[in-house]
């Protein structure tokens, strides 16, 4: 066995990839990255495919040994450290490319500032896809590590049992994660099942996400909807950003794991460039909306699409940990001669 | 809006509805509607043959099409036209289908709903079975859970609603009806519909070859079996010796 072994799995994290988009047709929901622009930089970090599965988590990360001979790893979506233990303890910033040894363990700070972070593995993991995927729907178990969130003691086996030697890289400035103002929305598939006045107040309130937020799905808390025809419709497809309002007027917007199709009335759907910024939100968060067009929403998608390429291109090299660290040494014993020469 | 050259298609106009900028809606009616939805089905078949660039999934449902699509290979505008085009494409006689048969067991444990719906639809429990099994059912659209098809559209007596208690656990492989439709619970989920049977074989399976059997436009006719029966089934299904019985029926053919 070679790969990584979970020490302790933290905040049930999972292996996400861009998911199964294909099957919606047999009732099969996407699933993948909540972030898949973070998924994106980790995997350049490390050398892989932007759509190589990951583990996701939030708040708080595993606890990871390496069971292999060498392992790469580049943690994102969040600027929390991650910490190494191998022998002394390096704590080291996300989005650099990390090197461990055999018997290293790596672990990630508490990360309060996303609801989703990412650690990327050069080469992925060595698990079946399960329609075309390595994406976990925890539901259904299909994917990921057994279908299921990872545990204690679990092993996960890696396509790589030794990783190349090369320089580390690194992403000087994450820029991408302080996105802000509105998240833009285009209205429909049902706006006609809501009153003026309630597609007037969704635009100008300000709605904070509840406790009642998953892969799936976060419940809104703000000023309710006014339904103007009722809010069961004879169930269609659901898309992921899809804002639903059931009965009590509050707004769902849906995520990864939602399902294909739903009987509740959607006042509009959260443009596809702003997704990876929902997925990164966490309760307690508010947010607010502004209305665009589809034709605008698919500029925004290509405009983020250049502006990842970008990001990714503008990767530069990193100094090795080990290397930091002796370096470090160095500078002590140095500096403290130096300070005696001149003190 | 789409126009229809056609008049004689008795519907009323397909109409576009946006959303986002990673799917399209194309709504053929509001309310469930045999005829709407086999129009659905028979547009969503067409547009998989043309294989347009940038789509990512075509999911019909009861009453529209959801087009998933890449927004930086396509635009929601091009898939509109291509689209409009296919809605005049004449709908001539019955497409073909795939037609299953597939064993329910009626009775005791496997029905826990049966006697209480059947009193609600003023029906012996008998007649809930008779109208369950008389003819094969379309599946309408596949949602809830992978592999999970709606079927319909049972005869009028079924247009009971759903349960007032939803149920937290449904037992895999229950069979239930509700609004004219009927469902089979892949896995064991909360649900609120009616359970009326069960059936000895596997809608969805992680661990087979083809995880899911059916898919929307298949249709199943529905076989009453004994529990003595089922059981046995079941001991095949679980031994992977029960091969469900299926036949490929060609366009304009009746079963």
């Amino acid at each position: 066995m070679s790969g990584l072994r979970v020490i302790q799995a933290g905040f049930a994290p999972t292996l996400q990839d861009f998911g199964r988009p294909a099957y919606q047709n047999r009732g099969v929901p996407v699933s993948g990255a909540l972030d898949p622009v973070s998924l994106r930089i980790g995997n350049a970090l490390v050398g892989n495919d932007g759509g190589t599965a990951a583990i996701e988590f939030r708040m708080i990360g595993p606890v990871l040994e390496v069971i292999a001979e060498s392992v790469r790893v580049a943690l994102v979506g969040t600027r929390a450290g991650i910490v190494v233990e191998a022998g002394e303890r390096v704590e080291l910033p996300s989005y650099q490319s990390v090197t461990l040894k055999r018997g290293h363990r790596l672990s990630v700070n508490p990360v309060t500032d996303s609801g989703a972070a990412y650690l990327c593995v050069e080469g992925g993991f060595d698990l079946p896809a399960a329609f075309d995927s390595l994406s976990t729907y925890g539901r259904s178990q299909i994917g990921g590590f057994q279908g299921r969130a990872l545990k204690d003691g679990d092993e996960l086996p890696l396509c790589l049992n030794e990783v190349p030697e090369r320089g580390e890289l690194r992403l000087e400035n994450p820029v991408y994660l302080d996105a802000g103002g509105p998240v833009r929305v285009v209205f429909g598939p049902q706006r006609d099942y809501f009153t003026d006045e309630s597609a007037a107040a969704f635009l100008t309130n300000e709605y904070k996400i509840s406790r009642e937020a998953d892969r799936m799905g976060m419940r809104l808390e703000g000023p309710a909807l006014e339904h103007a025809r009722g809010y069961n419709i004879t169930s269609d497809g659901i898309v992921t950003g899809a804002i639903q309002v059931p009965g009590n007027g509050l707004p769902i917007i849906l995520l990864a794991d939602h399902q294909t199709t739903g009987g509740y009335p959607k006042i509009g759907t959260v443009i596809s460039a702003d997704i990876p910024r929902l997925g990164r939100l966490k309760p307690g968060d508010t947010l607010s909306f502004t209305e665009i067009s589809v034709a605008e929403a698919e500029e925004a998608r290509r405009e983020q699409e250049k502006e990842i390429k970008r990001l990714i291109s503008s990767l530069s090299p990193a100094a090795a940990w080990l290397d930091e660290a002796a370096l470090y040494r160095e500078n002590l014993i140095s500096g403290v001669v130096h300070n005696e020469q001149t003190g | 809006m789409v126009h229809v050259r056609n008049r004689t298609i008795v519907m009323s106009e397909p109409v576009f509805l946006p959303a986002g900028d990673t799917a399209l809606v194309v709504q053929f009616g509001e309310a469930v509607d045999a005829v709407v939805n086999r129009q659905v089905r028979h547009v969503a078949a067409k547009l998989r043959e043309l294989s347009l660039g940038g789509i990512v999934d075509i999911v019909p449902t009861i009453r529209s099409l959801m087009v998933h699509y890449d927004p930086l290979v396509t635009r929601s505008s091009e898939l509109q036209s291509a689209i409009s085009e296919i809605l005049h494409h004449q709908h001539e006689g019955e497409d073909g289908y795939r037609l299953w048969s597939i064993p329910v067991c009626y009775e005791g444990d496997c029905a826990p709903d049966l006697d209480s719906v059947a009193r609600d639809m003023n029906l012996a429990p008998a007649e809930v079975v008779r109208g369950h099994t008389a003819d094969p059912q379309e599946i309408l659209m596949m949602g809830f859970l992978p592999g999970f098809p709606y079927l319909g559209l049972l005869p009028e007596d079924f247009d009971v609603p759903r349960r007032f208690e939803p149920r937290v656990k449904v037992p895999a492989r229950s069979i239930s009806i509700a609004v004219r439709q009927t469902t089979i619970y892949t896995v064991e989920s909360p649900g609120g519909w009616h359970l009326i049977g069960r059936t000895p074989i596997e809608f969805f399976d992680p661990k087979r070859e083809a995880p899911i059997l059916v898919a929307a436009g298949d249709r199943i006719h529905f076989q009453p079996v004994s529990f003595a029966d089922y059981e046995v089934l079941r001991k095949d299904v679980e031994a992977g010796e029960y091969v469900p019985v299926v036949e490929d029926i060609a366009p304009g053919e009746s079963a």
